[in-house]
């Protein structure tokens, strides 16, 4: 018998409010609410618009009679370069790191434009994977909001005047500091430039600072960041690190973390996940034990850690207890990490991971992806004001948006003589400089990267530059008096690895990544304090007071420096919270309760003596007293998409010395004004018939793997039978391919990695809030979030039904959840197929579902018809309506239109679209198969979201073909794992989901433990 | 009398009629408008005669030497010389009578080093060729050897029209085809002679009758018995005012004036962005007929995508400069293609073949996969001075085609089961592009 919890998708369907039982049983918001949702008031308006539009009509139909068809040009290269061929997409290896998290690329390109981003299976370290953020990054390239040219004062200037400006006045700054501000760098090459400009300015000062800082972690191991390698721990345990979705290397984490997270009959075995954590982040919804804590109380869960594993104290908690224990029996298969940036807090986790040995940490070949010393940050600031600085270089730094004291950068920038901002726009520091000298996109740039000491990663150019910019070494090494170009410069600085042979250059660049070191080794610098230090430092430390505030980082946004501009990652639905474009305060339900706030109640938070105004969001899992916001919001000179989405929480930050620390404590006001929250949680939700997640416990699995799934039977005169066995429909023979698509939900973490990926793939429009708020985003793959309910079905027997029943409605306050993508299911009994009137909607000999954009007439009875709701309306012409030019530019501009898959069609108004299997992609798979004279070899075709998942959750494939591994998969799954959504009603999808388990005694686990 | 009371009549015959003649012009014109063109374009299998061909050609030598020398002779010959005809370089007919074997390979392989060994023959042809030395070619022995007996092959049939094989231009196409037109020619007027004797046996029957009905009359009117009745009979006349106001006759012609609008209506609406028979001028008045058709320069050698990518490209501005550095220098069209490279101005060619954007076309999968002839679609383009539009590009017309076109199975490992298959189901139908699912929504539409 299997455990099944109770599912809910939000708290409106738990509490069934009007509003969702209104909502959830109609396919589409109220009808064309158009008018009401940006309309005018006076009535004679329409009629005469109306009037105008056929008017309009007429003229054109009569005109499209007579006129002939426009000469369209067809214009060859004057010399084609070799390796150029229109209609063959070319493939390069490059990097993307911006400040944050690295990962190694290959770029797509068309006709020379890049379009697509792909993981890169070379790199060691993040093996193929990609992040949702390096996927959409592709569009900060064609952002029309960059810096076109040099500017003096943000007036256009002449590159040659703006160089000898700034040389003469370097030159002339009488002995004053130069100070390069930037986020980390991990380019050796770009430091060895800048030592390089350091030199012929002997004062000059470079300050790396993180946006999201993680001094502390520096700091407790000896200025080196620890390189971690989930694969190697069986026993995790997180104090409050976002590992899988912000912290650190997400795709890196997640690749090695999930290797130990997958079970097969084979390998019935899983690690251990403990999370301690204020928010409900992504990592917290994957593990197995997710313990909800104060900021405050997390020095306290360290230090009592601590003392159970090293010995000096024990703790009364009997989860960190059941955790500490763990630990201790894994030994060196035991890795404790935290997010904090509280030195004492790290300094003791070093400890912990010393104590036992931990495998998993590395501190020879340590990480370099965080290098940002807050304190250094805080003294430049002040000698900024203070006038000691006579230059100040912003490389990719934007710290007038994203410091905690914002407003002293601001005047000091304006206390320096000579400021200078290779932003690649006038940000709001950019805007402040005197000079902007905007630098390159990455995917314009020659540049290399050494995320982990001993791997190297290069990044070569893939498209020449859009505009008159100019890459930022080269600015250095211009005004240094080099007269070398960068990739000189890098070439030669690469001797020590290529040897100088130009074959191992073109390999390292063919590749993108190589092995060595171009690193000095990091020099062996004590831990700022020892831990008995750490332990006294945290029991002094005062008891939190009033609510405290947790201040995280988002999957999408990140920290809104790099990625605020983009549309894609404003739409990407938060894992957790599915909320869109902007950001809100996480409240804890007891809080919202005994407040009376309702959500979407604008609260003012007030902190440091600042104050910013958002919405409450009721948040399960949220920490009881606490209160939440994501950064990376509320930018001012962003551009059109991101500014004024949301509020800049940097403010809020406090510093504990010179470390900032992301919690505070804060007073919340109701305001008595309301702002919705752009939700997709409760959108296209699945008819309520049977559960349509399955999950069960590693226990279970252990025992009997065939019992894990729940399989429905429907009633026949013969007995109960597998409802494929009975279909009123003849079944498709499939005498070629079969596609089908299997999604382990047990590999998925839930990091929408896939949703953009998709995005990108199929030219998908970007809606905006307001249409979001409408039930109208238009993704084609979306990822449904369940929490689920404490209660269990056993207590049924003891408690009696309507107990339980009454209970269940009672919601928890630490859900269990559990992610499942969700997509066109394409179905080999579609319903969608029977009730289209103009057959738009027809099944292909190869098993897809296919959709006709162009004999779609939009009646939308496919999308009712849809048991998935996966069926997406074109209400609006989205590339042309002036409505969504600030959310969808890219497709209004020429400019913009160079990021469009050129394969896929850009769908028109009144259309219905959904995901095609990326049929684009199998056929070119099967073409190139047929060029070469043989059959597709698996793993050949692959669509975007199989392609882009780093945690290889989705495998797509060739069913047909027994040797496939779809096919083996299915196979070694059936009858244990393998499960189709909403099986009874027999539409028998192609896609197969994998039954999720848990390294957990029983699926009440959170229940029992917390009682 | 009578005759004045016909003229409305006939007014109106003659206005019915005249619209008659005037669609079927009009509808003469459109079909003439594209010069010799069907609506279907050129059945599919009307190229298959290429094959037997290629193999009747292998009647000296080795058939397969002469089939990589074939190869190997359009790959890295072709760009400077014919076998007949003088190019950049010499003819190469006959060479092999010319020349030993000892003296062509190394002259192949490095012809400046028996130019300066001082070879005597190879110094007067360098010479005889403004000193324009030949390119060094990385070629084996054997392939220099299976070059020159292609050559030997082919000289012997270039005597004849319709030697050419294998260029992907199927002169075949064509020969035949004005006997055949005159020969309908011939047919057509012989039917219209008839017709028209018909006609004139016709009109001078009813006037012979019309003469010999008042004759009659007239006998009658002399004769004096005749009563009241008879008077009336002889003196009856056809009363045409009143078939003229009758209500039944003006609705039915009423009608057919409305049915003749909206045929032509609907026809002319059908044909909105149908462009078959466009033919625009270029930029460039470059002739396909010359290079395609006289030269017989393989079509892949300036598309050079059209075996591999989507699309078929138009050859950059370089691989015109391949030939015509050195030839007709001084033709005013060719230094328009110097005057675009000097100035970095890529030539703006005006582009003919126009799908719909929500159409997807593969140019390979036609060509290299489906071993489709470029002519199938593109018409003969070897006669073409000016390219226009030969195929209507319709989706109807697709859609026929991979209806009615066997697989190109052959050979391709792809198909190798799904042959088996097919002919194990359904073997006596012929396995179709349609038959795969070649007419399916999204094999085009994504």
């Amino acid at each position: 018998m299997q455990e099944s919890p109770k599912y809910w998708k939000g708290i409106e369907e738990l509490e069934s409010s009007p509003e969702f039982v209104k909502t959830a049983f109609s396919e589409f918001g109220e009808f064309l609410p158009m008018k009401e949702a940006y309309g005018t008031s006076d009535a004679t308006v329409a009629p005469r618009r109306d009037f105008l539009k056929l008017m309009g009509f007429g003229i054109a139909a009569a005109t499209l009679a007579s006129c002939e068809a426009p000469v369209r040009k067809a214009i060859p290269y004057l010399n084609k370069p070799e390796e150029v061929d229109p209609g063959i997409a070319n493939f390069y290896a490059s990097t993307y790191f911006n400040g944050t998290d690295y990962n190694s690329v290959l770029v797509k390109t068309r006709e020379g434009r890049p379009i697509k981003l792909e993981g890169n299976p070379e790199s060691p370290i993040t093996r193929g994977g990609l992040s949702a953020r390096a996927q959409a990054s592709v569009l900060n390239l064609y952002d029309g909001n960059r810096l076109q040219h040099f500017a003096i004062k943000g007036q256009k200037a002449a590159t040659d005047k703006v160089d000898q400006e700034i040389r003469t006045k370097l030159a002339g700054l009488g002995g004053r500091r130069v100070a390069i501000v930037s986020n980390t760098i991990i380019s050796p090459t770009t430091k060895k430039v800048i030592a390089e400009f350091a030199a012929r300015y002997p004062n000059t000062q470079h300050v790396q600072y993180d946006v999201n800082s993680s001094s502390a972690l520096l700091q407790a191991n000896g200025g080196v960041l620890p390189a971690y390698d989930f694969s190697k721990a069986n026993v995790i345990v997180s104090l409050g690190a976002d590992f899988l979705g912000t912290w650190l290397s997400p795709v890196e984490f997640a690749k090695q973390y999930i290797t130990n997270r997958k079970v097969s009959n084979e390998k019935k075995t899983m690690s251990r996940h403990f999370q301690f954590e204020t928010a409900l982040s992504l990592t917290g919804s994957n593990a197995d034990v997710r313990v909800p804590v104060k900021p405050s109380e997390m020095g306290t869960v360290a230090r009592e850690l601590y003392g159970e594993i090293v010995g000096g104290g024990a703790t009364s908690n009997a989860r960190l207890k059941k955790a500490a224990a763990e630990l201790k029996a894994a030994g060196s298969a035991g890795l404790v990490v935290s997010g904090s940036n509280d030195p004492a807090v790290q300094t003791l986790v070093a400890a912990i991971n010393q104590a036992l040995g931990s495998a998993a940490v590395d501190l020879a070949n340590p990480s370099m992806i965080r290098q940002g010393n807050d304190a250094q940050m805080v003294q430049l600031v002040n000698d900024m004001n203070s006038g000691a600085v006579g230059a100040v270089i912003f490389y990719n730094a934007n710290p007038a948006y994203d410091h905690p004291l914002a407003d002293k950068v601001k005047t000091g920038i304006a206390k320096v003589p000579l400021s200078i901002s290779f932003n690649d726009r006038l940000d709001e520091t950019g805007s402040l400089c005197y000079y902007a000298c905007p630098d390159h996109n990455y995917l314009e740039s020659w540049n290399d990267y050494e995320p982990k000491r001993g791997y190297l990663s290069l990044a070569q150019p893939v498209i020449s530059p859009l505009y008159a910019t100019r890459q930022a070494q080269d600015s250095l090494l211009t005004w240094a008096g080099n007269p070398q170009t960068y990739y000189n410069y890098l070439k030669a600085s690469w001797r020590g690895i290529t040897g100088g042979d130009a074959k191992a250059w073109d390999k390292a660049v063919h590749d993108g990544v190589a092995m060595g070191t171009l690193s000095a080794a990091p020099a062996p610098m004590a831990a700022s304090m020892s831990a008995q230090q750490a332990v006294s430092a945290l029991s002094a430390a005062p008891k939190g007071s009033g609510v405290e505030l947790a201040l995280y980082e988002k999957v999408g946004v990140g920290t809104g420096t790099v990625e605020g501009n983009n549309p894609w990652l404003q739409e990407l639905p938060d894992p957790v919270s599915k909320a869109t474009w902007g950001n809100y305060v996480a409240v804890p339900r007891e809080m919202a309760v005994a407040q009376k706030w309702e959500q979407g109640d604008v609260l003012k938070v007030t902190a440091n003596g600042k104050s910013i105004e958002l919405p409450v969001l009721i948040q399960p899992g949220q920490a009881n007293g606490t209160v939440s916001i994501a950064i990376g919001y509320g930018r001012e000179m962003a551009g059109k998409v991101g500014d004024k989405v949301g509020a800049n929480a940097y403010p809020l930050a406090s510093m504990n010395g010179n470390n900032i620390v992301y919690s505070n404590t804060v007073t919340l006001e109701k305001t008595g004004a309301e702002s919705p929250i752009a939700q997709t949680q409760t959108h296209h939700t699945i008819m309520d018939r049977r559960p349509v997640v399955q999950e069960s416990t590693l226990a279970q699995y252990i025992k009997n793997p065939k019992e894990v799934t729940e399989y429905e039977k429907i009633a026949t005169p013969e007995g109960l039978e597998a409802p494929n066995k009975v279909s009123l429909w003849d079944d498709y023979e499939y005498k070629n391919h079969h596609w089908g698509m299997a999604i382990d939900l047990n590999s998925c973490i839930g990091c929408g990695s896939c949703v953009i990926g998709c995005q990108v793939e199929n030219n998908i429009a970007v809606v905006g809030k307001q249409e979001v708020i409408n039930r109208r985003e238009m993704h084609w793959m979306r990822i449904d979030r369940y929490y689920s309910s404490d209660h269990h079905k056993d207590e049924f027997e003891k408690e009696g039904k309507l107990a339980t029943y009454a209970s269940m409605e009672d919601p928890s306050d630490n859900p269990s959840v559990i992610f499942q993508p969700m997509l066109c299911q394409h179905c080999n009994h579609a319903p969608c197929e029977t009730v289209c009137p103009v057959l738009a909607t027809t099944h292909s000999s190869e098993g897809l579902n296919q959709m006709t954009y162009n004999r779609c007439v939009g009646t939308r009875y496919c999308a009712n018809n849809c048991p998935y709701k996966v069926r997406r309306f074109n209400w609006f012409s989205y590339t042309s309506n002036e409505k969504f030019e600030n959310v969808n530019g890219h497709m209004f501009t020429d400019l913009g239109r160079m990021v469009l898959n050129p394969d896929v069609t850009v769908r028109a108004r009144g259309v219905m679209e959904k995901c095609s299997f990326c049929v684009q992609r199998i056929q070119l798979g099967k073409l190139e198969a047929k060029k070469e004279k043989r059959r597709p070899k698996d793993g050949e075709v692959v669509t975007a979201c199989a392609q882009s998942c780093p945690t290889e959750a989705i495998v797509f494939g060739d069913m047909r073909d027994p040797e496939t591994r779809i096919s083996k998969l299915l196979r070694r799954e059936d009858g244990e794992r393998a499960f189709h959504v909403l099986d009874s009603i027999n539409v028998q999808p192609n896609i197969t989901y994998l039954t999720k388990i848990r390294n957990v005694e029983k699926s009440n686990f959170f229940a029992e433990e917390n009682a | 009398m009578n005759s004045i009371r016909l003229r409305p009549l006939s007014h109106l015959f003659l206005a019915l009629f005249l619209t008659f003649a005037a669609v079927g012009r009009s509808s003469a014109q459109t079909v003439g408008a594209a010069p010799a063109v069907s609506k279907e374009g050129v059945a599919p299998g009307a190229t298959a005669a290429a094959a037997p061909a290629a193999a009747a050609g292998a009647t000296t030598g080795d058939a397969a030497a002469i089939a990589a020398g074939d190869a190997l002779f359009k790959g890295n010959c072709a760009q400077c010389h014919a076998v007949n005809d003088v190019v950049v370089g010499p003819a190469l007919g006959g060479i092999a009578k010319r020349r030993p074997l000892s003296w062509i390979i190394p002259w192949v392989k490095n012809s400046s080093k028996v130019v300066a060994s001082g070879d005597d023959y190879a110094v007067k042809l360098f010479n005889q060729y403004q000193k324009q030395q030949m390119p060094s070619f990385q070629l084996s022995d054997a392939e220099i050897t299976s070059i020159v007996s292609y050559i030997t092959a082919e000289e012997g049939k270039s005597a004849g029209p319709a030697s050419t094989q294998g260029t992907g231009i199927k002169p075949g196409d064509n020969t035949g085809a004005p006997d055949a037109s005159t020969g309908e020619a011939g047919a057509g007027k012989y039917v219209d002679m008839l017709l028209i004797v018909l006609v004139v046996v016709l009109i001078v029957m009813v006037v012979t009758l019309v003469i010999i009905a008042n004759i009659m009359k007239d006998v009658l009117r002399g004769r004096k018995d005749l009563d009241g009745r008879d008077v009336e009979l002889i003196e009856q006349r056809f009363d045409f005012a009143k078939i003229y106001k009758s209500p039944v006759v003006r609705g039915l012609a009423v009608g057919l004036f409305a049915l003749v609008v909206l045929y032509e209506s609907v026809q002319g609406v059908m044909a909105i962005g149908l462009t078959q028979g466009y033919q625009p001028t270029q930029p460039i008045a470059f002739s396909h007929k010359l290079h395609a058709g006289e030269h017989q320069i393989n079509c892949a050698y300036c598309h050079t995508s059209v075996y591999k990518s989507k699309s078929a490209n138009i050859p950059s501005a370089n691989i015109c400069m391949n030939c015509h550095s050195q030839i007709k220098t001084e033709s005013p069209e060719i230094k328009k293609i110097y005057r675009a490279i000097e100035r970095k101005q890529p030539i703006q060619w005006v582009r003919i073949h126009n799908l719909p954007d929500l159409a997807y076309f593969n140019h390979s999968q036609h060509t290299q996969v489906g071993g489709i002839e470029c002519q199938t679609c593109h018409g003969p383009i070897q006669n073409m001075e000016v390219v226009y539009q030969y195929s209507a590009l319709t989706m109807g017309w697709c859609i026929n085609c991979h209806r009615e076109t066997p697989l190109n199975t052959k050979g391709n490992g792809y198909y190798n089961n799904l042959v088996k298959l097919h002919e194990t189901a359904n073997g006596a139908a012929p396995f179709t592009v349609s038959s795969n699912g070649g007419t399916e929504c999204s094999k085009c539409h994504y």
